[in-house]
Order: structure tokens, then C-alpha cells, then sequence
């Protein structure tokens, strides 16, 4: 894998292609499971782990499956993969896997997952497609993980409580009250308050876009060329 | 006929990932299979051990269950659930009773009431709801310690007609800007305890496996 297509598929994933703010893929957990950080957290963890597996998977066995067969076999791989974090999760987190609840099983219709698989992993060879699912699960975790903190600040005052149900009994007491509320904001943490902060980022995200295309503009005079990427959100080209 | 081939060809591939996913589940499966009952029973004894703590008896609470039938008047269980024995010795020192307040602001509270055998209050867990969050998610420990002021009351304190929130004219407390999810567990309570009065010589003595 050379240093561009690395520098790329790393540009893509975190921030030209992220697959919560620009693909809008996923928005079901994103939405449902971000009212608290520790929560988002072990969302995000479980789909950066099943992302890679499957695009490494998928990636492997890109030349046996052909075209005509290929969606159910990855939605095999993808169903398999996520089962075994459940069950890996329900061993080894079971508090957490408490609290993430449908959402765990759910990951396998997160249409990230089979995105990658169809639009990268298939065509990809596996150290690239194996980094891609990385970084594009990077990508969605850090948009959930951000969200998950937004909405805890906005709606209790504070960041990072519970925390032991990842880290262990040695994380108690990482809860950092920023301020302290009688009243809580309450719409920031019922899932109106998920569409709000996540329209919030986005508009946040495609400003910065275009204030850096006519900083770019101002440089160079002729038109950038379109994205050819899926883009839901920002021009579509 | 080269269709046929084809479907043939696409069939067998399917069927083989089938089988490889599968395989894999099942491996995993079984592999943490053990794992997850000891996590389930060790969820199950920190929540029991947290209402009688471990130097208040000597058997083990998880083993020594009892069933409770569904939909007893002062239960209201949905289905039928374990209830527990808590001995010192030979003698039944108290009862954990599952409970189930139906009342809830939104939904069903599920809760488990640790009673002595004196007919107090050992503790009461809220194990399942669907409170608002911040406002009626108070009744559970890990968002405030009101459930904690139940220890140590019993049918005559208060007295029954102030068992309810304070605004019904009851002895505790109500959340600001929630009133229905907390009377909701304090009458949940209160019935636990009469159902404990009630089933006494069962739950105490005879020690009967279904109720």
C-alpha cells in the first residue's frame, strides 16, 4: 500500500467521506445509543472491530464469490461477525452489553458495514481494504464518541460517567462535572436532541468545507474536480 | 445448459460460506458459552449482595431460589420469576421478591424488594425501566440514592396510609417534575411487604418452591 492511497483512504475516512457526517450511513444507532459517551464508546469499539473483520474478510475472498452472489455472502460474513462480538461482549463487558441491548445485534444492518464491503473492501486488496475498515470505523466512532459527549455535557453537566462499564472499577471516578444543573437540558439527551446535535455537526463540518474551498479558490483559479464518491450531505457532484 | 451450471456454481458457494459462518458462531459459542453464565449469575449475585450484603448470611443467594407465579394481585409479575432465600444457619433471615409496578410513567418498573423477616426493609433495586431519562430515572441507584430510603421501614412505619409520595400525603419524597415513576415504586414496595406479611409462614418457615 503506498503513502497516498493510505494519506487518502485516512483523508476519507475521518473527514472527505465519514461515513456519519458525509455518507450518512448508520444514523440508527448513531442516533439511538449516543446519550452518554461511555455508551457511544462501546458502540463505536463494537462496529471499528466487526468493520474490520468483515472488509478483511470480504477482501480475502473478493476473487472466489463472483458478482451475482456476492451481497448475501457478505451479509454472512457480517452476520457472523457481528454474533461472535456479541457473544464476545456478553462474556467479557456484560454490564455494557446490557446497555447497548438491540443495538449490538443491530450493527449487522448498519449499512456502513455492507457500504464498505461492496464499495471498497470487494475491489480492494486486504492490507488496504483492512485499513479502510479501520479508519472509516474511526471515523463513525469519533462522530459517535463526539455526539455521545455533546449530549452528556448538554443534558447532565458532565462527561464521562460510568465509565467502569468499559474500563473497570478503576475508571469510577473519571465522571468530571463541568457544571452542575437542577434542571437537566433534557431534549439533549431524548433522541430529538440526537438530530439536533448531529445537524449542528454536520452544518459545523460542511462550513469548514467550504471555507476552505474558496481559501483554495482564492489560490487556484480552476474548479476543483467533483467527488465521485456517494455523498449525501455538501454538493453533490 | 450453462445456466444450470451456473446456478449450481453460485449454490455450492453459498452453502459452503453458510456453513463456514456457522462453524464460526458455534465455535464462538461454545467458547464463551461458560464465560456468559458466570458473568449472568455474578450480574445476578452483585445485585442480591447489594441488599443482603454477604456478612448477613451464609448460603449462596443465587442457588437458593423460589418461583413466583404470574400475575399475583400484589406482585403483578408479567411472567413467572425466582425469588430468594436469605439464611443464616438453618433459619430464613429474610426474602428477595421480584416486584413489578405496572404503573410506571412509561411502562413497566421492575424491581427486586429485599424484606427481613422481621417484615423490614432490607433494600430495594430498580433492575429494569423506561424512566425519563433525568427526571423519573432517579428510582435507579446509579442515578441517585432515593431507592436507598425504603431500608429499614416496614408496614407500620410509615403508616400505611402514608405509604405513597409526598403530594398523595405520604411519607417520601417525589422528584421535581415526576411524581408519577416514584409513587409507582413506593406502592410497588408497600405491596411487596403485605405480600411478604401475607405469604409469611410460606416464605419463612415451610419454605415452599412455588408461591
Amino acid at each position: 500500500m503506498s503513502n497516498t492511497t493510505l494519506r487518502q483512504l485516512t483523508v476519507n475516512g475521518l473527514w472527505k467521506n465519514n461515513p456519519a457526517l458525509v455518507q450518512l450511513l448508520g444514523l440508527c444507532p448513531l442516533l439511538a445509543v449516543t446519550a452518554s459517551t461511555v455508551n457511544a464508546l462501546g458502540l463505536a469499539a463494537a462496529t471499528l472491530f466487526v468493520l474490520v473483520v468483515s472488509n478483511t474478510a470480504v477482501s480475502l475472498i473478493r476473487t472466489v464469490v463472483s458478482d451475482t452472489i456476492r451481497l448475501p455472502v457478505f451479509v454472512m460474513i457480517i452476520a457472523a461477525a457481528v454474533t461472535a462480538t456479541e457473544l464476545l461482549m456478553q462474556a467479557y463487558s456484560y454490564e455494557l452489553y446490557q446497555i447497548l441491548g438491540i443495538f449490538l445485534p443491530l450493527i449487522t444492518t448498519n449499512c456502513i458495514i455492507l457500504g464498505r464491503a461492496d464499495a471498497f473492501a470487494r475491489k480492494n486488496p486486504l492490507p488496504a481494504a483492512c485499513y479502510d475498515g479501520f479508519i472509516m470505523g474511526v471515523g463513525f466512532g469519533g462522530v459517535l464518541v463526539l455526539l455521545g459527549m455533546i449530549r452528556e455535557l448538554l443534558g447532565t453537566g458532565a462527561i464521562f460517567a460510568d465509565m467502569h462499564l468499559l474500563f473497570g472499577p478503576s475508571a469510577q471516578h473519571w465522571r468530571w462535572e463541568i457544571f452542575s444543573v437542577d434542571y437537566p437540558f433534557l431534549v439533549a439527551i431524548l433522541p430529538p436532541g440526537a438530530f439536533l446535535v448531529t445537524g449542528c455537526l454536520i452544518a459545523l463540518k460542511n462550513s469548514v468545507d467550504s471555507s476552505l474551498e474558496r481559501r483554495l479558490r482564492a489560490h487556484t483559479p480552476e474548479p476543483l474536480s467533483g467527488s465521485k464518491r456517494v455523498r449525501v450531505t455538501g454538493t453533490v457532484s | 445448459m450453462k445456466w444450470l451450471a451456473s446456478i449450481g456454481l453460485s449454490g455450492t458457494v453459498l452453502a459452503l460460506f453458510a456453513a463456514i459462518t456457522s462453524i464460526i458462531i458455534g465455535w464462538t459459542y461454545l467458547s464463551t458459552k461458560a464465560q456468559i453464565e458466570l458473568q449472568v449469575r455474578r450480574a445476578e449475585a452483585r445485585q442480591l449482595l447489594e441488599i443482603f450484603p454477604p456478612d448477613t448470611h451464609d448460603n449462596d443467594l443465587v442457588e437458593d431460589t423460589f418461583e413466583i407465579k404470574a400475575d399475583t394481585p400484589l406482585l403483578a409479575l408479567r411472567q413467572a420469576a425466582r425469588g430468594y432465600r436469605v439464611r443464616l444457619g438453618t433459619e430464613v433471615v429474610g426474602v428477595i421478591l421480584p416486584t413489578t409496578a405496572r404503573d410506571g410513567y412509561s411502562g413497566d418498573i421492575r424491581a427486586l424488594v429485599g424484606i427481613r423477616s422481621d417484615g423490614s426493609v432490607a433494600g430495594v433495586r430498580v433492575v429494569a425501566h423506561k424512566e425519563t431519562p433525568g427526571l423519573g430515572d432517579k428510582v435507579d441507584l446509579r442515578k441517585s440514592d432515593w431507592v436507598l430510603g425504603f431500608t429499614d421501614r416496614r408496614l407500620t412505619d410509615p403508616l400505611p396510609n402514608r405509604w405513597t409520595v409526598k403530594k398523595d400525603g405520604g411519607d417520601f419524597d417525589q422528584f421535581t417534575g415526576a411524581t408519577v415513576t416514584p409513587r409507582a415504586v413506593v406502592v410497588a414496595t408497600r405491596r411487596a411487604l403485605e405480600y411478604a406479611e401475607l405469604h409469611a409462614s410460606n416464605l419463612f418457615e415451610t419454605g415452599a418452591d412455588v408461591l
